[in-house]
């Protein structure tokens, strides 16, 4: 019973655990302050077709994005087929490899990724290929979902 | 006495030391609906551009395999009406033939495979088409990859990735596809 007359420790032996939080929403705010999410606004319709023999991009500094497909108008309607690179639609199709030349003198081991509507003519898509290729940005990767098998 | 009693209650505290796991919950429940979407696609290298006074090398008629797609996007292989799912064995056969078959190519390194479409053809049946013939490439090269003792093409790979080795496949089963340009219409 000699427990019953000893002197009661009165320290807390707890660890302070009040700014936990804090230091978690540090780190939260920190990951969502230095992530950056490009975004740009397509102004064409690009629904991709489905593959199986898929790539896949890791290195996505080294891509650049050619949309092709119908216009979006207003009120849901669907317009002609126009090109976008970037934030622009291209009105001629020769401005292509001046755009894409510079791109390619920026990064030299640049990947053009064809954002290409399935219901696209290939006439369009040959033609920018061509330009493609007067630019010297050769290496290209049609843009396409995974097949869902049935 | 009822006043002094009243004096005697704790401090009224929230407690705080879940708030770090309620932090957390929220954090790990981001980290794991966040999902950072990875580009898929059929990889491609364009030819380079063709000097105006270089002639392109010549190509005998035979190692080539003609794949067109029309406006319909119907498919000749060869002249031959096909299905777009055949496409796969022909392209297997012609690259694989080493020259027993006259209409296939003559050897592996030498079969091309060239894919010509209309300019109204959608792009649809194009990919359909380019699908089929890298799915075709792909089975070789892991048929190949198989044959050196690895479980397929993609662990092969990796392995010479690591000994910074040539990539032998390949090498020898070259992915040679040409996309031919329409017929002035």
């Amino acid at each position: 019973m000699s427990g019953h007359f000893q002197k009661k420790v009165q320290t807390k032996q707890d660890i302070p655990t009040a700014s936990l939080p804090d230091i978690i929403f540090m780190l939260l705010i920190f990951f969502m302050v230095s992530t950056v999410l490009r975004e740009t606004t397509v102004q064409v319709r690009t629904t991709l077709p489905q593959a199986e023999a898929l790539t896949k991009i890791d290195q996505k500094r080294l891509v650049s994005y050619i949309y092709i497909g119908p216009r979006k108008l207003d009120g849901n309607r669907l317009g002609e087929t126009g090109v976008q690179i970037d934030d622009a639609l291209i009105e001629d199709t020769g401005t292509i490899r001046t755009v894409m030349y510079r791109k390619l003198v920026e990064q030299p081991k640049l990947i053009v990724s064809l954002k290409v509507d399935e219901t696209s003519e290939m006439g369009i898509v040959l033609d920018v290929q061509q330009e493609l290729r007067e630019a010297g940005t050769l290496r290209i990767n049609y843009s396409s979902r995974r097949e869902i098998p049935s | 006495m009822s006043l002094l009693k009243k004096k005697k209650r704790k401090e009224a505290e929230i407690p705080t030391s879940s708030m770090a796991d309620i932090a957390f919950l929220l954090l790990i429940f981001f980290l794991v609906t966040t999902t950072i979407d990875v580009d898929t696609g059929i990889g491609m290298v364009l030819p380079p551009k063709l000097e105006d006074d270089v002639e392109p090398p010549p190509i005998k008629e035979r190692n080539v395999l003609k794949i067109l797609v029309n406006e319909q996007g119907l498919v000749l292989v060869e002249d031959q009406p096909s299905a777009v799912q055949l496409i796969r064995e022909e392209v297997k056969k012609h690259v694989l033939n080493n020259g027993e078959d006259p209409r296939y190519a003559e050897e592996t390194g030498k079969a091309l495979v060239s894919i010509k479409t209309a300019r109204q053809t959608p792009y649809e049946a194009y990919i359909g088409v380019m699908d089929e013939v890298w799915m075709a490439y792909f089975e070789m090269w892991d048929a190949e990859a198989r044959a050196l003792g690895f479980p397929d093409y993609a662990t092969y790979v990796d392995s010479i990735e690591e000994s910074d080795a040539e990539n032998a496949i390949r090498d020898k089963i070259k992915a040679a596809i040409s996309i031919a340009e329409p017929d002035a219409a």
